[in-house]
């Protein structure tokens, strides 16, 4: 490693990371100019759509194809999602989800 | 107005599953640049500038193969592109927030987006933002002890806790089903689950995030009257 070239692409990696989460600020962040009403629909109804396309995301690695790998990921959402649906209540939920998962993925019971 | 004291406590508790996901993703990214010849400083410094989970791993990667920065920019891009969404349910909050808005917008990532997404009625709006912004602070927080951490101690780290980031996938569930319970009307969160899962299918794991997104927005729009009349 040397350090001006890593620098370097710390840098970019830095400056592009940012330029993903400002574009819509810049874009239709404009102090005079109202934002869009095709935007402010998009703002409102997203975070339900986007937070699905995100369960899907942090389970994308499951594998159907190789026996049993999917279970585990499959049996710790069920978990979390009935306990939440159960009690409402977020750490109760993801606290035991993520135990359950921990106990099948360590195989402390197989 | 809410104290100070009051405010930290409850950002403290609704950010502790990222706190247990952010801590070990931390110390694998800290371990793996490590392992690559990087001193812990290095991992400090990038998790305090670049701040994207996924994105520190792929660089890593890009700094040990002496990628040019052309493909360096254009990976980070596209590993990010998911970010350009976020944005867009924040515009007028953040704005309103002035100088810590400017945070806020360097800081949305998918963990801090959902939790900013569940924030719900906190007093009054300034109590919201203030809670907002001790959130995203935590969360960084978080990420910056854990990639520490992990590049000092390196391979010394022997607890068993596999699985343990498994927290962060619960997270996205937990607020996936309060959302679901809460909507009026509830075809954005399916359009979103259907157009990630058919993308999942056809593209792989890799690819498919960027054009579920952009699948979605498109039928949300396509859709509008749909979502709006029935809202």
């Amino acid at each position: 490693m040397s350090i001006a070239p890593s620098l370097l692409v710390v840098a970019v990696t830095a400056l592009c990371t940012l330029a993903t989460r400002a574009t819509p600020f810049i874009l239709f962040g404009n102090k005079r100019r109202k934002v869009p009403a095709a935007v402010l629909f998009l703002g409102e109804v997203l975070p339900p759509a986007v937070m699905a396309a995100l369960v899907v995301y942090s389970l994308k690695h499951i594998s159907f194809e190789a026996q049993g790998l999917w279970v585990n990921e499959i049996i710790g959402v069920a978990a979390t999602a009935l306990i939440h649906i159960w009690r409402r209540n977020t750490l109760l939920s993801i606290g035991i989800g993520t135990v359950v998962y921990m106990v099948l993925v360590q195989g402390a019971f197989l | 107005m809410f104290p100070d004291n009051r405010i930290v406590k409850q950002a403290f508790l609704r950010t502790i599953p990222v706190m247990m996901g952010y801590l070990v993703l931390g110390v694998a990214f800290g371990l793996l640049l490590q392992k690559a010849g990087y001193h812990w400083v290095w991992a400090l410094g990038i998790s305090l500038f670049v701040f994207a989970g996924s994105m520190q791993f792929v660089l890593v990667g890009l700094l040990s193969q002496d990628a040019s920065l052309t493909t360096v920019a254009v990976t980070t891009l596209l590993v990010n592109s998911r970010h350009l969404f976020y944005g867009l349910s924040f515009i007028e909050r953040f704005k309103a927030m002035g100088k810590r808005g400017l945070y806020m917008v360097f800081s949305l990532t998918d963990e801090t987006y959902a939790l900013l997404c569940a924030v719900g009625d906190v007093g009054s709006t300034e109590d919201r933002d203030r809670l907002s912004w001790w959130m995203a602070l935590l969360d960084q927080s978080y990420w910056v002890t854990g990639s520490v951490v992990g590049a000092v101690l390196g391979s010394h780290i022997t607890l068993d806790i596999t699985g343990i980031d498994f927290a962060m996938t619960a997270l996205f569930t937990v607020i996936f089903v309060e959302q679901w319970i809460a909507a009026k009307n509830r075809l954005p969160a399916i359009i979103g689950m259907v157009c990630a899962i058919v993308s999942l299918s056809f593209l792989g794991p890799d690819r498919f995030l960027l054009p579920a997104l952009v699948a979605t927005v498109a039928m949300l729009l396509a859709a509008r009257n749909l979502v709006e009349v029935r809202r």
